[in-house]
């Protein structure tokens, strides 16, 4: 098939950056999203032009580096779906698409479709995690944990880090990243100790890299290709408030 | 946000309420809006309950605009780059986004209208303090039509606010799981319709020659 | 020395670290033996960590915890990122939690055999040893593994193993343990013990007076290279599976960081063993980059068929019962659709060889569940592999309830890897290798859900006690500025960015990547011969001729250039293809995933020469021809056997 594609080209963090438009012809619909950007690179490269940068790995929904915003929408049109994962079938033949990179003052642009999602390597910092030096765990089976909240701590664990959830959210809010975080630690017996220290650090950290406040839009929810729902959200404002309350 | 907001709905609430007694007549109304001003007399000096009233509400709409500005600077300085390609939300919340901001910017433009024409009559023909319900009579006569639509304006701007406003107080306060989530989105969508029917009302009836 | 065709032999080599002894009491014996550095002498000793996948992350997070200074590089834009977020299936443990007649014993010994006796005993036994620490380690810092009603921990069994040893976390195993490592990791950046470089690329090895002192790495966002020293080097770089272009590897898995090592005098070890896994999505078109895996848990309720007849091409539907060929049924009446990767994947190249293949180009064989379906129900296959049949229809735009799966073998797992001794440290002193860029563990095949706890016991257990041995002897003397090993080090970078940016070419880099990815497959793939390995090496050389001839590397060095990223792995990848090609045609038996169609029993299987192979192959870098160092194999514990699983 034949498409018309805008993307956002920005030689590097200090460069304006604009949408150029492209055409390519003969994109297979078996083709993933990436691959026909691979084939417009060729393309690019054939013609003596740069080649449009992207961020992407796995290639397969996991890694969660592709990260491209396509017609306004993070990670594309199909649900729960990962830039990686979405296949031209969900085009026709002459359709335009516009692709822009995420959007958000905590995740600078670093080239073209490329960005900084360093922030949340920070936010982790500031306490997503539980502390168990090497060496010193009790055996496995010494703490069970219930069945459903193992599963609701894994649901909340399945985050891959995109950023999707930010690029949607009209805040330019991390929220849904942190609190799945949150979520998923606060949820088994051996986070506990740390939790409140742990929303305490994390939101801190959050707030400090230049992350909107979130205003319980949903957005970043419905963008989430591994579907983390809202309730993770509560659970760090629950956890958040006894913290604070604690604390003070 | 969510604590001042808490109290702006309760405050909505009573408010939407006290309004109906419209329905009854003069002398109930202004005897409501009497008592609300000597309550605990002689005890307390006049207007006590008002005035404590008054200065929460205060309070909290001051507290309410500022944190709305706070948070609106932050979502500006978060995006600093817009996208070329919008599209439609998608959320829990879809209208949220839209509505809040620009809704509350409209309810205070309205307040200020309301505050002008109601309490302290500026703009209303009725200058007769204790008659609140020949004021509200006054203000909404078909021939002030405009009037009218301005308050109707200012009640769907509500609506929409509280529809999102409630469960998103509740979800920043108490954190409630997947199921009461949903619960509390059916019971902010319930009690914003419910509310901006209330306050409707009113201005309607006055424009259509049910009260008069 | 004699000398061959393609290589030249050299002097044998041994393990000098490691232990005798009883089997169960050597790691034991070996950590006692190994010296120890006081707590406050760690501070003055700088360790640099290559990689944040399982093993990169773990060892990094356990030595800053220890105390030393740890520097830590991945080329990803986060440590989150390591391809060993993509592992599925699980990890395997001898917890022996299910009463059902597990061991560290019977782990050791099932992974020696599933290894086809090409593995080191002493080093297969500590990890099943430290196997349940792992678990341990996990489960306390908060990895959701699968659980059970009453709350304990869920296993299943895995890859064909007789008893439930594996533990899981849905399908996303490798996600959250990578996760757990990299929060321990995070855990330290914040307590100022590591130090991490993202979007790093290390791009040679800095050796000096004999040590591995250092390594210098590309900013892959400023372009700057720069050059670190420390006291010692530990590459936990991952596979090089993606010399063959399509894979199930991430897009960014390279051979750069060990190569460039192998470069410097690390000898390479086994490099033509790979695991091909039967149960991928087969590639749809020319514009395929990369193949899926879909977890061979899909085996236990799927048939494999294709049709009898040679290019029928109707619809599956269609096919009637009768004229389906349930081939590994057919020929393995025991194990059935369960037999191990290689016998599968060996199987499915066979029918489409045949001509009987289904799909795009006849590369694919039918994954059947409409029986699973009518004897469970479509809503207990759901349950059971939902989120992977969701995976297959995003993927391929069929819908597995209605249709058969199609699935192909793709390139996996490497066995072959950098060689270490007993301690993971290379033949250059100070070089450490974990993860599945060493080749240590796993002999000539792995099993399933090892790799993942190989990883882990590298790194959180076994290199932060054994490199310990060797810091003893540090702080090393300082390496001064301007020294003459680290400016070569770094020229011979710069000089590579240099021709590649000044080549007056007019191919792209991926154009020859898939091509010599090809050369790969169709030679040095599922099934090799002598013949197709030496024509293999010619086009090899002539690619890699025309590719430094004809290469077109757009943009510039100070800047982020992924073309010039994608150029240096792949001349890496070529140098690495020969030497497989070289291995592989130098082992005249099959073993394990290399299998010589000269060495077939005479149904068709993988026939072992105990005699004349049972050694680590390990090479040395020779700018004219690679040098073959034996490290002969001996088996006191478990007596090879011939496989077999009619
Ligand atoms: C699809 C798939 C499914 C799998 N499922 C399972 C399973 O169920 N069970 C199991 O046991 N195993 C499984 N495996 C195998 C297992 O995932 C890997 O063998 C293992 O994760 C490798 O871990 P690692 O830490 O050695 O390397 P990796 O995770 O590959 O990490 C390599 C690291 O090195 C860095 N790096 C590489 N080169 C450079 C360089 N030049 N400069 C700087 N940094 C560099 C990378 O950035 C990365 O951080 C699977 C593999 C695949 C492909
Ligand atoms: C005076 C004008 C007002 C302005 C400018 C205003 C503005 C805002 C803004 C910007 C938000 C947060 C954004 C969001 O959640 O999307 C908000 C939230 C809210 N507002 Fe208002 N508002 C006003 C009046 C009111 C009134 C009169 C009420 C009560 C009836 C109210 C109740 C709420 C509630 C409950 C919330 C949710 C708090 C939370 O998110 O936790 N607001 N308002
Ligand atoms: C549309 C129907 C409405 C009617 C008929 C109405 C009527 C009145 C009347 C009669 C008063 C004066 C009461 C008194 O002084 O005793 C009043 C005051 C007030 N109204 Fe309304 N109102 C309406 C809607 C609203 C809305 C939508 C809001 C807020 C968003 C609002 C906010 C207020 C406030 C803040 C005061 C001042 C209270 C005080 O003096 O303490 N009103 N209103
Ligand atoms: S919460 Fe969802 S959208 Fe946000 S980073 Fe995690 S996976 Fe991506
Ligand atoms: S979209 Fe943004 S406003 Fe909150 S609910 Fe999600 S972070
Ligand atoms: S490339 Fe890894 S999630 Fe898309």
């Amino acid at each position: 098939m034949k498409l018309r594609l805008r993307i956002w080209r920005q030689a590097g963090a200090e460069d304006k950056g604009k949408m150029v438009p492209y055409v390519i012809d003969g994109i297979s619909e078996d083709a993933s999203f990436l691959e026909m950007l691979d084939v417009l690179n060729e393309q690019l490269i054939a013609e003596g032009e740069d080649p449009v940068a992207f961020d992407h790995d796995c290639r397969e929904g996991i890694c969660g580096a592709c990260s491209l915003m396509i017609d306004g929408q993070a990670h594309g049109p199909q649900g729960a779906t990962t830039t990686c994962q979405l296949h031209m079938r969900q085009y026709s033949d002459g359709d335009t698409i516009d692709i822009e990179p995420w959007r958000a003052g905590a995740f600078p642009v670093v080239k073209d479709l490329v960005v900084d999602r360093s922030s949340f390597d920070r936010i982790i910092q500031a306490g997503g995690y539980i502390s168990a030096p090497t060496g010193t765990a009790p055996d496995a089976h010494a703490v069970p944990v219930p069945k459903p909240d193992a599963d609701a701590a894994f649901s909340a664990a399945a985050c891959i880090g995109c950023g999707a959830c930010v690029a949607a959210c009209p805040n330019g809010s991390g929220m849904l990243f942190m609190a799945a975080k949150v979520a998923h630690l606060g949820l088994m017996p051996q986070g506990q100790p740390e939790r409140h220290t742990r929303v305490l650090g994390m939101v801190a950290a959050h707030d400090e890299a230049g992350f909107g406040g979130c205003t319980n839009t949903g957005e970043c929810s419905a963008a989430c290709p591994k579907e983390i729902g809202l309730d993770v959200i509560g659970r760090l404002n629950a956890d958040f408030r006894k913290a604070a309350t604690r604390a003070a | 946000m969510a604590v001042s907001g808490v109290l702006l709905v309760l405050f909505i609430i009573a408010h939407m309420a006290g309004n109906l007694h419209v329905f009854e007549g003069p002398e109930e109304m202004n005897a409501y809006a009497h008592g609300l001003r000597t309550f605990g007399e002689p005890l307390l000096p006049h207007e006590t309950l008002l005035w404590i009233m008054r200065l929460g509400l205060i309070a909290a709409a001051v507290a309410h605009i500022a944190s709305a500005i706070v948070l609106t600077r932050r979502a500006a300085r978060a995006r600093p780059v817009r996208y070329a390609h919008r599209r439609p939300a998608r959320g829990e919340s879809r209208h949220a986004a839209a509505t809040m901001r620009w809704g509350g910017v409209v309810i205070v433009f309205f307040l200020v209208w309301h505050l002008l024409d109601l309490t302290f009559r500026t703009v209303n023909p009725v200058k007769d303090a204790p008659d609140a319900y020949g004021a509200v009579v006054a203000s909404f006569t078909p021939e002030r039509w405009p009037v009218t639509v301005l308050y109707l304006l200012a009640v769907i701007a509500l609506g929409f606010h509280l529809r999102h406003g409630i469960w998103s107080a509740v979800q920043t306060i108490a954190g409630p799981d997947h199921k009461w989530r949903k619960r509390t989105q059916i019971i902010a969508l319930a009690v914003a319709v419910i509310v901006s029917a209330g306050f409707a009302i009113v201005p309607l009836a006055v424009t259509f020659g049910l009260v008069s | 020395m004699s000398t061959h065709e393609y290589y030249v032999d050299g002097d044998p080599i041994a393990d000098t670290k490691a232990p005798d002894g009883p089997i169960n009491e050597r790691w034991e014996r070996r950590r006692f033996t190994g010296r120890l550095v006081n707590p406050s002498n760690r501070r003055k000793l700088r360790v640099i960590v290559v990689g944040t996948g399982l093993a990169g992350a773990s060892a990094a997070a356990t030595l800053g915890e220890l105390g030393y200074r740890v520097s830590n590089y991945c080329f990803q834009d986060s440590p989150r990122r390591a391809h060993s977020i993509a592992a599925q299936g699980g990890i395997n443990a001898a917890k022996n939690y299910r009463n059902d007649g597990d061991s560290v014993y019977r782990l050791f010994y099932d992974t020696v055999k599933g290894g086809d006796f090409r593995s080191r005993e002493s080093n297969v036994h500590r990890l099943a040893e430290v196997s349940t620490e792992i678990i341990d380690q996990c489960v306390a810092q908060g990895v959701p593994f699968a659980r059970e009603y009453g709350g304990l921990l869920d296993n299943r069994s895995f890859g064909g193993a007789q008893v439930s040893r594996t533990f899981y976390a849905r399908g996303q195993t490798g996600q959250q343990l990578l996760l757990g490592a990299y929060q321990a990791l995070e855990r330290q950046v914040a307590a100022g013990t590591v130090e991490l470089h993202t979007r790093h690329e290390m791009l040679e090895l800095v050796v000096v007076e004999g040590r591995a002192r250092g390594i210098v790495v590309r900013d892959l966002v400023t372009g700057e290279v720069t050059t670190e020293i420390g006291d010692a080097v530990v590459l936990a770089t991952g596979g090089y599976g993606n010399v063959f272009f399509l894979s199930t590897n991430a897009k960014g898995c390279n051979v750069t960081a060990s190569w460039r090592a192998h470069r410097q005098g690390a000898y390479f070890a086994n490099p033509c063993y790979t695991q091909i896994h039967p149960t991928c999505i087969p590639q749809s078109g020319e514009h395929q980059s990369k193949l899926t895996l879909m977890s061979e848990s899909l085996r236990n309720d799927g048939r494999v068929w294709v049709p009898k007849a040679h290019g029928d091409d109707r619809a599956p539907a269609d096919i009637p019962e009768d004229e389906r060929d349930y081939y590994l049924e057919r020929r393995y009446p025991a194990f059935g659709n369960l037999v191990p990767r290689d016998i599968a994947s060996r199987a499915a190249k066979a029918v489409c060889d045949e001509g009987r293949g289904v799909g795009p180009g006849g590369l694919g064989v039918y994954l059947d569940f409409a029986d699973a379906i009518g004897r469970l129900g479509e809503d207990a296959v759901k349950a059971k592999y939902g989120n992977l049949f969701d995976m297959y229809e995003r993927i391929t735009g069929e819908n597995p309830y209605e249709r058969p799966m199609r699935i192909y073998p793709a390139v996996h797992y490497t066995m072959g890897g950098l060689w270490v001794d007993y301690d993971l440290q290379s033949n250059i002193p100070g070089l450490f290798v974990t993860g599945e860029a060493n080749f240590s563990d796993h002999g000539a095949n792995r099993l399933g859900a090892s790799a993942l706890m190989q990883g882990l016991s590298d790194g959180y257990f076994v290199l932060p006690n054994t490199i310990s041995d060797y810091l003893a002897d540090g702080p090393f003397e300082a390496v001064p500025e301007g020294h003459e090993a680290v400016d070569a080090a770094r020229k011979a970078v710069d000089d590579r960015i240099a021709f590649f940016l000044g080549n007056d070419g007019d191919r792209t880099v991926d154009s020859f990547h898939r091509e010599l990815g090809k050369i790969m497959w169709e030679y040095c793939g599922m099934e090799r011969t002598d013949e197709g390995l030496r024509k293999a090496i010619g086009l090899i050389r002539d690619l890699k001729d025309e590719f430094y001839k004809r290469v077109k590397v757009t943009g510039k060095a100070a800047e982020l250039n992924q073309e010039l990223e994608k150029a240096g792995r792949v001349a890496d990848f070529f140098e690495l293809g020969e030497l497989m090609c070289i291995d592989a045609l130098h082992r005249t038996e099959s073993c394990g995933g290399h299998f010589r169609a000269e060495s077939q029993t005479q149904d068709g299987e993988a026939l072992r020469d105990d005699e004349h192979f049972s050694y680590v192959a390990a090479w040395e870098f020779a700018e004219s021809e690679p040098v073959l160092h034996k490290e002969s194999l001996e088996f006191e514990y478990v007596k090879p056997t011939q496989r077999s699983y009619k």
